[in-house]
């Protein structure tokens, strides 16, 4: 868990107004302590991708939220691929190869 | 690491502008979070990010190029890229669900596929919506585990190694079973979604021992005796399930005799009493010629004559 200062610290391009301007867009989405937004590892990361994104990659202030929920479907669809294929992985292999036989037929 | 100048493709001229737009195409192509399946991403971005960090900054890139200092000064330290998380397991999405098209329909069609298993689905509505993946708990596989007499006996670890090389600890209890069913929490297939692994089954199967029988917690024992240590008794070495000990065989005991050795048995797993050893006596003769005990059986008159076969032919 870090807090604003924290993270601010951390990253050095990171603009304090900006996590707060990302936090009300909730483009990032911190939990709460003592009244205070502290992030979990995964916010972290998830604001380190975003100041890459603006900072490096220059992605414009208002197309920023554009690029993030088209990467977060993304990472929901792999989610979703990944437990398919978990599923699909812990059947019978008769059962496996019925389903890559229909896939094929697509 | 490398030189900056080459991991970004640059001449050692180029401008500041010529250096960010360098960058900004490697990042594009390497930057894990957006190529999640690229395993190789991760070191390319650093090498990347690394080399930008010291030839966007004039004094560091003036200090390189005088030989003042090395790249190695530039190196980042290791960090969690997003991409870890959200492939994760316990990601939680950040999708919005208003204007887009979600795969709910997929997961209800599992959920229904799987008997109801899918639980978690998402309301919709709110941005951070609960978990919508979808979540199973793993199968259960089952093993056979051949153990020893012993090994069920008094207990033992054996580690296992399964077909796909995974290594499975198995502690076999004292007093183990025959076709006794071990579960080892956790340690089936690994679960979907978040969901739990399923557990490993391992059935125990006991090969006999040369000597030693066991009838519910006491073990059981033929110990052959000489003529002498029959007639004469004395103390004897005899095995037991946790090694020798010694027992004292009464003067005059005969084939079939039992001597109890106390708590030498098996414990019991629910009362947690050890059994006995029953031993049986077994006079056995000599083996070879013994010339002075034939001599004194010929001149021996016993004191109490008898047909030990006499109930069978009256």
């Amino acid at each position: 868990m870090m807090g604003i200062e924290e993270l601010v610290n951390e990253i050095a391009a990171l603009q304090r107004a900006d996590l707060e301007a990302w936090i009300a867009e909730t483009l990032v989405s911190p939990e709460e302590e003592a009244g205070a937004p502290v992030f979990p590892e995964m916010e972290c990361a998830r604001v380190r991708l975003i100041c890459t994104l603006r900072y490096d990659l220059e992605i414009e202030a208002e197309t920023l939220p554009v690029v993030l929920s088209l990467m977060d479907q993304l990472y929901d669809t792999r989610a979703r691929l990944n437990s398919l294929t978990a599923a699909v992985a812990a059947q019978d292999e008769s059962v496996r190869e019925a389903i890559l036989k229909a896939m094929g037929r697509e | 690491m490398k030189d900056p100048y080459e991991t970004l493709g640059v001449a050692r001229t180029a401008s500041d502008a010529e250096i960010k737009s360098a960058f900004k195409k490697l990042a594009r192509k390497f930057h894990p979070d957006l190529h999640p399946d690229d395993k190789e991403a991760e070191a390319r971005f650093k090498d990347i990010s690394a080399a930008h960090d010291l030839l966007k900054d004039p004094e560091k890139r003036r200090r390189f190029d005088a030989g003042e200092i090395d790249a190695s000064g530039a190196e980042r330290p290791q960090q969690r890229y997003y991409r870890e998380y959200a492939d994760g397991p316990g990601y939680t999405s950040h999708a919005a669900q208003d204007g887009f098209a979600s795969n709910e329909d997929l997961e209800e069609f599992l959920a229904r596929a799987f008997g109801g298993m899918g639980a978690g689905m998402g309301g919709g509505g709110s941005r951070r919506q609960s978990s919508a993946t979808f979540k199973a708990r793993g199968q259960d596989v089952s093993y056979t585990l051949p153990v020893t007499f012993l090994e069920a006996a008094t207990g033992a670890k054996r580690t296992i190694t399964l077909p796909d090389g995974k290594t499975l600890q198995v502690t076999i209890p004292e007093g183990a079973e025959d076709r006794q069913m071990l579960r080892l929490k956790g340690q089936g297939m690994p679960g979907f979604g978040g969901g739990p692994a399923g557990d490993a089954y391992v059935e125990l199967h006991l090969a006999p021992h040369a000597f030693f029988q066991r009838k519910d917690d006491n073990i059981h024992v033929e110990v052959p005796v000489t003529l002498k240590e029959a007639v004469l008794g004395g103390r004897i070495e005899v095995p037991t399930i946790t090694g020798p000990v010694t027992m004292t065989v009464p003067k005059g005991s005969n084939t079939g005799t039992t001597l109890r050795l106390r708590d030498k048995g098996v414990r019991n797993r629910k009362t947690g009493v050890a059994g006995h050893q029953i031993v049986t006596l077994k006079v056995v003769l000599p083996e070879g010629d013994e010339p002075e005990l034939a001599a004194f059986l010929e001149s021996w008159k016993p004191k109490h004559p008898d047909d030990p076969r006499k109930e069978m032919l009256s």
